[in-house]
């Protein structure tokens, strides 16, 4: 079963511009997957919809959060105290295909193949525990992530990944552009692409990689209800191949997702 | 507690208890991963047409003040896929299954009726009411000549109960719910969200990509209770009351307005575990109060 648990903040720091971390004290979240969300329940009832955070880090007896404050819901997360009590989900959405078969081959198998972590802005925290999840694997992990001046999460990153690149809209910290601008001028190869940022971030990758043929994973955002799959209030379309060719069909994004494979997504429609 | 009786019998149905979901916030499957479905009255599932519906574009969610704003626009597979993968999953709970039925004719209407009455469903719970779907829907809600058309063609082959949900967004409620009576509806139920919008100020934008929503959630419940009152005084089939309804004694407050089972909605997105939570505190709230049964409840309220 599925829960709403009440966790103990452990600490709740601003680590950039309007970006927090908050690690949150949780010993019955079952198994986490990289890619996967949490809800967050608001002590504000006149916000009633939860505020889904994708998860950044985990352990057994705590996950890690990183968000933005861009309203009330954020706002008031940020103002939590250690001690403080949250209200949080256990883990909701299917994480990045890391286990098993999955779309187009095998993925149990990361010994000797080289990955790279594609984050964006607030797309940026869940590639820590993705990362970690396929350095496990055996996977040789590389990191390209993209803010529009500040960067956080560099250090992170770089436990799990023999290159950290970074890139800013301003060129303030390390290459000037966006991630997957960086990744092709300075021939980031790998063979496979992970991804969670702007929506225009994760096409680009898409096609970067169709070109290429290279298989690669996005995580999509889209404004949801309750985050569990009731309201089909998030949804994405994507191509389905049929007996009568590609068909254009819809999928929860809470649900079915938020990570789908780039030639999975009907961009366009 | 073991002293309560909170059975209902709604339009010739006995329900064990008087909490449902209210169409569109509940999934079988979904929700069943956050509680045990067997415990509530009934369940209602979401709108199924005759034929499979995209719904809106995102974004179809706004949060107000207290409230939200959804324009889902009854996305849904067709009344095929959801007898297979949705009734076919629900009858084996120890719960009454109520389909809300949409549709943009009254053919529509009829043929997923038709469909349904080869199935384990309970009652049928027909959307004349959403505000988020451009032909049907809430044009046949806001005109009793046009809901009682519906009604009586729905009624002529349905083998179950039919329950008419009726739209806050007219000027007056009471007229449609006796249209519908009128034309032999075994219940209704009320409200629907009432149409609404929010705009983004820093984006000069509407929130919603189909700008208009429907806004639910305890916003709109006072709304709900005098509609609920207003109608029972009108007509004496049953009724169903939904509308912000979040906690037992919200349940027990829609009871006494007249309504003979309630719906949780907005509160299973805002907590899953709402429906089963607020039943729980309905029956706190009846042995607090010293009733045994929701007769008692209602029959307990001087207007």
């Amino acid at each position: 079963m599925k829960k709403i648990l009440t966790g103990n903040v452990i600490c709740n720091d601003q680590i950039a511009n309007d970006i927090y971390k908050m690690q949150i004290s949780s010993s019955h979240m079952g198994t986490i997957r990289a890619g996967q969300f949490v809800n967050i329940y608001l002590e504000d009832k006149s916000l009633l919809l939860p505020r889904p955070i994708s998860i950044c880090d985990a352990d057994e007896n705590s996950i890690t959060i990183v968000y933005k404050v861009v309203g009330k819901g954020t706002k008031e997360l940020s103002a939590y105290k250690t001690n403080e009590k949250v209200r949080v989900s256990t883990p909701l959405g299917n994480g990045y295909f890391i286990d098993g078969k999955k779309f187009g081959g095998q993925t149990d198998d990361y010994k000797g193949k080289t990955v790279t972590v594609v984050g964006g802005g607030i797309g940026v925290p869940p590639m820590v525990l993705l990362a970690r999840k396929l350095k496990e694997k055996g996977a040789q992990v590389t990191a390209a992530i993209g803010f529009q001046e500040e960067p956080f999460l560099v250090e992170e990153l770089g436990k799990y990944c023999s290159e950290v690149y970074v890139a800013t809209d301003n060129g303030t910290s390390g290459f000037q552009g966006n991630a997957v601008q960086m990744i092709r001028e300075k021939n980031i190869c790998s063979d496979e692409y992970f991804s969670c940022g702007p929506k225009v971030m994760l096409r680009a990758l898409s096609d970067f990689c169709a070109e290429k043929d290279i298989p690669c994973q996005v995580s999509l955002e889209e404004r949801m209800g309750c985050g569990y799959g009731a309201c089909v209030g998030c949804t994405c379309k994507v191509k389905v191949k049929t007996e009568q060719g590609t068909e254009i069909q819809q999928r929860g994004v809470c649900k079915h997702g938020p990570v789908f494979f780039g030639e999975e997504v009907a961009w366009d429609e | 507690m073991n002293n309560l009786d909170l059975s209902v019998d709604f339009a010739g149905v006995t329900l064990k208890n008087p909490v449902t979901t209210a169409s569109g916030t509940f999934s079988a499957r979904e929700s069943g991963e956050f509680y045990d479905i067997n415990e509530l009255g009934a369940v209602i599932t979401k709108g199924v047409a005759s034929e499979p519906w995209a719904g809106n574009p995102t974004p179809r969610i706004a949060e107000t003040y207290g409230g939200m704003l959804n324009a889902v626009g009854l996305q849904n597979p067709g009344a095929v896929a959801f007898i297979e993968q949705e009734i076919s999953y629900l009858k084996d709970f120890d719960t009454r299954i109520i389909a809300n039925v949409a549709g943009r004719t009254i053919e529509e209407y009829c043929s997923v009726v038709e469909m349904l009455n080869e199935t384990d469903v309970a009652m049928m719970e027909i959307n004349i009411s959403c505000p988020n779907v451009k032909k049907g829907g809430i044009g046949f809600g806001t005109d009793p000549r046009m809901a009682a058309e519906v009604t009586k063609a729905v009624k002529a082959i349905s083998r179950k109960p039919i329950i008419i949900k009726l739209t806050p967004n007219v000027t007056d409620i009471t007229e449609i719910a006796k249209a519908v009576e009128a034309e032999g509806a075994d219940g209704v139920s009320l409200i629907n969200t009432l149409l609404g919008m929010k705009i983004d100020t820093q984006r000069k934008k509407p929130v919603l990509a189909n700008i208009m929503g429907g806004l639910s959630g305890p916003a709109v419940k006072p709304v709900a209770v005098r509609m609920v009152y207003q109608v029972r005084r009108a007509v004496n089939i049953p009724i169903m009351g939904l509308g912000g309804i979040m906690t037992g004694e919200d349940a027990a407050e829609f009871i006494m307005a007249g309504a003979d089972i309630i719906s949780v909605g907005t509160a299973a997105l805002v907590n899953p575990t709402a429906p089963v939570d607020i039943l729980q505190e309905l029956k706190l709230y009846m042995q607090e109060q010293g009733f045994k049964t929701i007769a008692d409840i209602r029959g307990a309220f001087n207007a």
